[in-house]
Order: C-alpha cells, then structure tokens, then sequence
C-alpha cells in the first residue's frame, strides 16, 4: 500500500518536496559517536513493527546535519545554560545539583532507563519527576514547571551526556501496570478526530500528512529542539500537542496518564540511541 | 490558522443550521454506510465543495488525500486513497456516507467523521485542548457535506 502510494507520488511532483520513506542515512555524533538510529524492533512491539526507526531519519537534510555536531545544535546553547544551574546552589538547603552529584557525567545512563519505577517512593518516574523531586526534598527549593524552560533544559542536560547509549526502559515488574495503562492510551482514539497516537505514528509513518512526514513517534530525542519554536520541547508537551491535534481534551503534562504514556512510548524505542538534545521540526 | 477553524465553522453553521427540514447528524440514516437522502434537500455546491476539500480550515481533505484537480493547492496527503476518480468507484449516496462518517461502511478508517456530534473519547473544543463545551457540533454542516459530495461526484477518470 505504501509503496503504491508512493509510485503515485513519485508522478505528482506537485505533492510534495519531499519523499516519503525515511531517508537513508547515518549519525555520527561530533565525528566521534555511531548513533543507533533504526534497529530491530524491541520484542513488545514486534508485533506491529519490524524496526524501530529515530525522528531523525523523517527529517530534512540540513536538519539532520544540524544534530550532528554540538557546535550546529542550537539546543547545546541550553544544555550549556542548565550546565550553570547544575552548579548553582538553590533552595533553604544552599545546595546545588553538583553538591550531590558533582559533575554531570555522573549523570551518564540516566536518560536511558526512565521513566523508571522508584521502589521508595512506589511510582514509576520521570526524569522531571525525579528532578523536582531533588529540588523539593534535597534542595529545599520550589519545584519548576513541569514543562518549563528551566526543566526542559535541565532534562536535556542530563540527556546529553547519555547520547549514543540505547534506550532500555524497564517494562516487567512493578512497572508492568502503568506500562499497560500507556500501551492503552497509545491505542485509543481520541478526541472529534478520533486518533490515536498508532493512527499516525504506527499505521502511517513515512507517509505525508499534508506538509508533515510522519515518523513513528518515538522519544529517544527528547528534549527537542524544535526549528518552529526555537526552543526545546519535552516530552509531555509533545504529547499535549498531539493530543490537541485531535480535537481533544488533553492530559495535563506531568499527569499519571502522561507518564504511563510516555513509559509506554519510551519502551518502543528501546535498543535506539539516545539523541537528546535532537533537532527536528 | 487552525484556530480560526471553528470560528469559520461557526459563522458558514449558524445560518444554515435553523434551516427546516435538515437532518441533524443524529439522524442521518445509512444503509451499508450510504446515506440515500440529501441532508438539506437543496443541491450541493460543487464549487463550494472544491473550496471546502482544499481548504486547510474547512475540510482539509487535503491533508490526507491526494487531488490532481486540486493542483494548485500545496501539499496533498497520502494517508487515505487518491480522490482522482472517486465520481467513478462511488455512488452520491455512497459518497455523502463516507464524507458523514466513513467508519459506518470501513470500521477502522482513520477518516474524521464530519457529521457526527456524538460517541467520542475526551472530544475538545476544536484545537484548544480544552474539553467540548455546548458550541460542539460536527466538523461540517450539512451544506458543506452536500457541497463536498456534489464536488467528488465531478472527480471522473
């Protein structure tokens, strides 16, 4: 069907600038680290996948070049801005980030495995959770905005330093229920639209709709930097934004279906490298 | 722009939804997902119904199929099949019961449904992410479906 439909692209050249399928292609991060950006479908999902694919590889040529090296990242400029707040005490406690953890390196292989359940606190967690989290308790600090500048960045750092380490997302045990509860949400259509996220991402990636090329959704490059907002975007923004595009009532970002959702969406991408800060569009 | 959807929306239904005798989407009869009867009884607009399939704040049929006769238009989706012919392979009837609601004649169609208010999941007000308020109605009136179908019936091969 697919390839059907893109022979009768291929003829209407007005259609569409550019084409379909994912484009051929490889990563290498600052000349230095291969990035895994298509592999095999991690076994819950191969059922309905063969391969799981990055957003990078649904993305113009000059935009994935851009994510390639630090220097062209625009979303660097923010890691580097949540770098100095790493190091800034804050809070009754007059403690910083780095007066736990030191540097950020410390940090390496965090991103990949959330969200995570955390046994103390009996929740699964993501990575803003856990952060704020740290603020509240450890630092005697306000909590941040769940999707504001200052988190995003902060989660972006903390990403940063696991680029090129696979995703691998824990999905048995006691986070098996909320994964479930993503896996359902994932599927459910919603809104006057009626769409689900699988309606796009699942069923039609590699497919235009209208100007956008679909990708398959997946979230290893979270935080985004996004060329339409100049900024970088989490995850349960995203989330929210797609949701809204189905004329429907959305979740709160930082609520128990966003994280179940977002489990849920992480563990399709496990066994991709982790790429955020990524760009895309 | 995609907020101005409803906004349109509201202006084009307002005066067309007190006409008597028009058949409100809870009661749109199908048969094997045709719908026989006009919604309105008055003739659709096939230059309206151009307008409204290429239109990104009308139906934006666009977004997800590709239209030759739509040339001039960016942008065509490839989601749903290519409406070049769609005069051909449909009946009127069958026509206006696809653009009403295409899940009564393909169960899993992605397609929106255009004329129908009600049995949906955490349905919105328009693209606000805000839930549905008492201004929810469907995506089209049923001029604008009748326009439509009197468009697609033109799309011969």
């Amino acid at each position: 069907m697919k390839k059907l439909t893109s022979a009768l692209l291929a003829s209407a050249v007005f259609c569409t600038p550019l084409m379909a399928d994912p484009v051929e292609d490889t990563l290498i991060l600052n000349e230095e680290i291969t990035m895994v950006t298509r592999t095999a479908a991690p076994a819950h999902v191969s059922d309905v996948l063969d391969e799981v694919i990055s957003g990078w590889h649904f993305r113009g040529t000059e935009t994935r070049a851009m994510q390639a090296d630090d220097f062209d990242n625009p979303g660097m400029i923010f890691v580097e801005q949540a770098e100095e707040v790493w190091n800034t005490a804050d809070g009754s406690e007059g403690k910083s980030c780095s007066s736990c953890h030191e540097g950020t390196d410390s940090m390496k292989g965090v991103r990949a495995v959330y969200p995570k359940w955390n046994e103390a606190a009996g929740e699964v967690r993501t990575l803003e959770m856990q952060v704020n989290d740290c603020r509240e308790n450890r630092m005697g600090a306000e909590k941040w905005k769940y999707t504001g500048g200052d988190m995003t960045n902060m989660v972006a750092l903390i990403s940063s330093v696991s680029r090129g380490m696979p995703v691998d997302v824990a999905i048995t045990g006691p986070a098996q229920s909320m994964w479930e509860q993503g896996k359902e949400l994932y599927y459910t259509r919603t809104g006057q639209l009626e769409l689900a996220c699988a309606s796009c991402h699942e069923d039609n990636y590699g497919n235009m709709i209208r100007a956008d090329h679909l990708s398959q959704g997946q979230i290893n490059g979270f935080p985004t930097y996004r060329l339409k907002n100049t900024k970088l975007n989490s995850v349960h923004a995203r989330f929210k934004g797609c949701v809204r595009d189905t004329r429907a009532e959305t979740f709160k970002p930082g609520s128990p279906e966003f994280v179940a959702l977002e489990l849920y969406v992480a563990s399709r991408g496990n066994g991709l490298s982790v790429e955020g800060p990524s760009i895309r569009n | 722009m995609k907020r101005s959807y409803l906004a349109i929306l509201a202006l084009v239904a307002a005066p067309l939804a007190v006409s008597a005798g028009e058949i409100t989407p809870t009661q749109v009869s199908f048969s094997d997902g045709s719908v026989e009867a006009s919604l309105t009884g008055v003739p659709g607009d096939p230059a309206m119904g151009r307008e409204i399939v290429g239109n990104k704040s009308l139906g934006n049929c666009v977004a997800c199929h590709e239209v030759t006769d739509l040339a001039d238009v960016p942008f065509h989706g490839e989601i749903g099949p290519m409406l070049d012919g769609a005069g051909d392979r449909w009946t009127e009837a069958e026509l206006r019961g696809i653009v009403a609601n295409a899940k009564m004649m393909f169960e899993d169609s992605l397609m929106p449904s255009f004329y129908k208010t009600e049995g949906f999941i955490r349905p919105g007000n328009a693209y606000t992410g805000k839930a549905a308020d008492d201004t929810f109605g469907p995506l089209l009136n049923a001029q604008q479906i009748e326009d439509v179908v009197a468009y697609l019936v033109t799309l011969k091969d």
